[in-house]
Formats: C-alpha cells, structure tokens, sequence
C-alpha cells in the first residue's frame, strides 16, 4: 500500500489532537508514516500514541536547526522525504507553521498544495470551505506529489492498530535553510482551556460584553469550551489576538458556537459561518448573527450568560 | 533602501463572491486592494519614512482592474507600482502566482537596483492560503520572517516578532530578506487628498510575462499544480428558533442545547 506522510504536530512531543485526526485520513488513502520533527526521546515516547491511531512507522527527524530556525529546515527535510520516498501525498496541521513547511516544500518538489481541507477522499480530493463558508471546494493536486494542510477538527480520530516502528532520520538540513534565527521565544501563559481551533465547543465574546470577559469565561469553563473573541474586541484591547475568531484570525468549526454580544459582521462570520450549532445572545433583536442562529437569545448576556452557566453546573 | 510591497486585488469581502463557470473566482465584482495588504504597505511607509533615499514599489499581479490595487498603494505613499499584466496568467495558481511575483522583484531590481526588503501582507482576503510569500522567499533564495505582529528594520537586520498559541518567537534576518505582516502590526493610513493627487503622477510600469523572462507555460491554467473537482454554493444558514429573554433566557437557552445533546 503505498506511503502517506503525516507531519505530526506536538507540544514537547505532546501530540496535538489535530495528528490523530491526519493519521485518520492517511488511513483511509494508504499507509500512514507519522513524521517526528523534534527532540528524539520525545519522539520515540510518542510513537506509541501515533502507532495506536495507524502510523506504521513513525520517523524521527532531530537536527538543532528545525527548533532554532524558522520553518525552512524543516521544509528542506520534507521535500527530501518527499523526493527520497515517493509517498503518494503529505498531509501536514494547517497551522502557521504547517502550511508555511508545506508551501516551500512544494516549491522545492515542484507539487501543488492545498490549504485548510476539512476532509479528503480518495486521490487526495480535498473539500475546504471559501469565501467565509458560502463555498464548498473540492479539488485536486495534478503535479508533483499531492501536499495537504489539514484544518484541525476535521474529523473524528479513529483508533487503528499501526506498528509505530521508530526510524531515525538520517538528515542534515543545509546551511541555506539555516537564515530565519529565532533569538528568542516568550511562552505564553496558558489559560487551560482547550485550543480554540481543536475546542469542540467555543464561546466567544464581543463588543457587547464592554470589555468584561467574565461571563463569557465563566460559561466556556462550565461547557469544558474554548473562548474567542471578536475582531472589535480583540482591537479593543480587551482580549488576546490569539484567540480572535474571524477573517483576519482563526477560522473554528465547532459543534457548538456561542456567540456573546456579537453583532455578526462579515468579519466574523468568516471565522465561524461553518459551526455545526450557532447560539447567539444579543441585545439588539437586528443583529445580523440572529440570521445565522440556530437559537438566539435577544437580551442582556450579564443577565443570560450567569444563568446560563448556573443552568450548566446545575445539570452536572 | 528599497522596499518592495505585494498588493492583491480581491473582490470586495462584502459583497457577492462567487466563481465563473471555468471555477475561477468572478473578478467582474467590485474589488478593491486585499485589507491585509493595507498592513504590508503601512509597515514599508513606516520603514521608508526612517530611511533616507527609501523607496517602495507596489507590485502587483493580475487582470486590468488589478491596478486599483497599485493606485492605492501610490495614494497612501509608496513611491512607483509595477502590474504584471498578461492573459496566460489566468487561472494561475499559488505556485505560478509566487513565480511571477519572484520574476517581478527580480525585474525591479535589474532597473531599479537591489531590492532591500520585500514586505507582504499575511494572507490574501479571496483565496487565504497563506503559502505565496514563503514561496516567493524559496524561489528567491532569500531569507523570511513571517507573520510578523512587530519589525523593526535597522543596520541591514530585520527584527520580527511572531506571535503564535503557545509562545512568541523572535526571529531575526538579515537583508535582503522577506517579511510578512500580520493585521496587529499597525493602524494603516487612509490616503489623504494630497496623496490621491500626487499619486496620478507616479510612474507605474506594465510588464508581460514575456519581459519579466516567465514561461507562459508555468502560469495560468497551464502550469497549475492543483485543479477544482467541484464547487457547491453552500444553501445559506437560516435562522432558527429567537427567543426573548423576560428573566428565563439563560435556562430556556440550556434547554435548548439539551435538546440538541450539546449539554
């Protein structure tokens, strides 16, 4: 059967939600070779989680250059992998760095990409969604070896026995991929919350919550939901950009989507238009948002919000 | 220092979007310059503005009305702006799109001279793939900081930093290099009356494919890498059930997603 290769995407070796969810289409169109890029005991401890979702084999690549340069490394192994290996395509995480690999790469084997796939079937036909979810595209890669971002929350991870056989890549990327330092790097603070791209439910808040979070946070927690916020709010100062849901920031499709003193601009439908559930609270009964709710509350979410969230803990 | 700067014209986020029936994006729609590109220009005024002898050149891709793009470009202050304008370039994907434009950087430099910095916006507004400007950067072989939330341009380094879910990173480059900028960068400038005048007098050259040494053939539908299989307008969401809140909205809302099993 022939090879699909899965960059995996991890946190300190902690694999992301959004690999299993690759593993799971790689399965369906071949076999499934999961590529580590990282430090090698972690690579190896993790061989274990991606061989129980299909991986075969779990390649680990581990060069100082792919953590202390941006991407090109990275994108030099894969294009490698790609030329060395002939696997039938290459599915990477749609993430900032992803497709960025992903895009070099292709440059470098001459193959076309596509971004965002929400699903892929046989011959790596990939469906994503266009102009802020009014579109559904299905297309095709027709040169070189089909390239695929992934968006997270695509599907749902599929157990499957795979052997993991850990194989040590044998690579050095070159000094001209070595051009992009990172001097330094600031973690974050984490608020614990799931990922807003990978949360299966968000709750997110707008120019309506006058910069109090509080009761957006407060339901997100009693739902186990990620937070996002709307492009007014965030330019507001009021949220963190990371976590703007909209054209200009993350595009989410969660089973459910709450949308919290948001008057629903293009903008933000953008963002969210292709949620599976819309909730909508808002004072003013015109909001464009109620046009895509599929149950909307018109008031005051200081007032719906609190009971709400009471409403949640109370069923617990 | 000279600064190139990517515009796109996309059709306008705001109004009907749609595709032709050879699949390719309607472009008869009213359009305007991609806003994230607004950022791109902003960030090389701003850098152009602490330079001496700085210039940005606006370059653009694509059909006639693409020069709209330019033109704002030249209003808000850039200096010159470049369309690369050609048939064969229809229907052209990622890959041919970052060809053209690493053949037009390369063209501004065999005229103007060396091209310092190219800065380009995070993603365009109609196709949102984000892969051109790290794929101009490989086909140049220059160096690129991307997504970057804040550049400081000094003694022929690029400083970025780029913000991600977990941690920042800070990255460094040095010229000539490639640097792609996010929305939280800066506040982009309307272009004032003065501007709109003095950017009818701005030379703005228009290149085919066959003078910036591209092959028709690795452009347009020719030279695509990838196809579309099909494309559904998906039916518009309609609105469902719309309560209002006379002291029960929160409860009546939990119900409601119990109903659904979502709670």
């Amino acid at each position: 059967m022939s090879e699909v290769l899965v960059l995996v995407d991890h946190v300190d070796g902690d694999v992301r939600k959004s690999t299993l969810e690759m593993l799971t289409f790689a399965k369906r169109l071949g076999e499934p070779t999961a590529v580590f890029v990282g430090d090698a005991a972690q690579g190896e401890a993790a061989a274990s989680t991606l061989g129980e979702y299909g991986a075969e084999k779990v390649l680990v690549a581990s060069d100082p250059a792919y953590s202390e340069f941006l991407v090109a490394p990275q994108a030099e192994l894969l294009a490698n992998l790609i030329e060395t290996r002939q696997p039938a395509g290459v599915l990477v995480p749609a993430t900032a760095d992803g497709r960025e690999i992903a895009a070099r790469a292709a440059v470098r084997t001459g193959s076309g990409i596509i971004t965002d796939a929400s699903d892929i079937a046989e011959g790596f036909v990939a469906t994503q969604s266009v102009f802020a979810g009014s579109y559904t595209v299905s297309g095709r890669v027709t040169k070189g070896t089909p390239i695929v971002a992934v968006k997270p929350n695509s599907v749902s991870p599929e157990a499957a026995a795979g052997a993991g056989a850990v194989e040590t890549v044998d690579f050095a990327p070159s000094d001209a991929a070595k051009t992009a330092r990172v001097v330094s790097v600031e973690e974050k603070p984490q608020s614990g919350r799931p990922q807003l791209n990978e949360a299966a439910i968000v709750v997110s808040g707008g120019r309506g919550t006058a910069g109090d979070f509080a009761p957006v946070e407060a339901l997100a927690d009693a739902l186990g939901a990620a937070v996002g916020a709307s492009r007014a709010a965030v330019d507001a100062g009021w949220y963190p950009h990371a976590n703007q849901v909209g054209q200009t920031g993350k595009t989410v499709s969660p089973q459910l989507y709450v949308a919290a003193g948001i008057s629903g601009a293009i903008q933000h439908r953008a963002g969210m238009q292709t949620s599976k559930n819309i909730v909508a609270i808002n004072k003013d009964d015109e909001a464009p948002i109620f046009e895509l709710a599929d149950y909307g509350v018109v008031g005051d979410l200081f007032q719906v919000l609190p009971q709400a969230t009471e409403a949640v803990n109370a069923r617990k | 220092m000279r600064i190139v700067t990517f515009v796109k014209y996309v059709p306008d986020a705001a109004g009907d979007r749609s595709f032709e029936s050879d699949n390719t994006v309607d472009r008869s729609v009213d359009g305007l310059l991609s806003e994230l590109d607004e950022y791109a220009v902003e960030a090389a005024l701003k850098i152009a503005e602490d330079e001496d002898d700085a210039e940005v050149i606006a370059v653009t891709v694509g059909p006639d009305d693409a020069v709209d793009a330019v033109r704002k470009a030249l209003q808000m202050g850039a200096d010159s702006g470049v369309h690369v304008l050609d048939d064969a370039l229809e229907a052209s994907c990622a890959l041919g799109t970052a060809k053209v434009l690493a053949a037009a950087v390369k063209k501004v430099e065999e005229e103007e001279g060396p091209v310092d910095l190219v800065i380009t916006g995070l993603a365009s507004t109609d196709g949102q793939m984000s892969v051109v400007p790290v794929q101009v950067a490989e086909l140049l072989g220059r160096p690129a900081a991307t997504q970057a939330s804040a550049l400081e341009v000094s003694g022929g380094t690029a400083k970025i930093r780029r913000d991600g879910d977990t941690a920042s990173q800070h990255i460094e480059v040095t010229l000539p290099a490639l640097v792609s900028v996010t929305d939280q960068i800066n506040e982009p400038r309307y272009p004032s009356f003065k501007g709109i005048m003095a950017a009818k007098k701005k030379p703005l050259e228009e290149y085919e494919l066959s003078e910036l040494g591209v092959d028709a053939g690795e452009v347009g539908a020719a030279g695509a890498t990838t196809e579309v299989v099909e494309l559904t307008e998906r039916p518009p969401r309609t609105a469902g059930e719309i309560v209002t809140d006379e002291g029960e909205g929160g409860n009546q809302l939990i119900e409601w997603l119990a109903s659904k099993k979502l709670v």
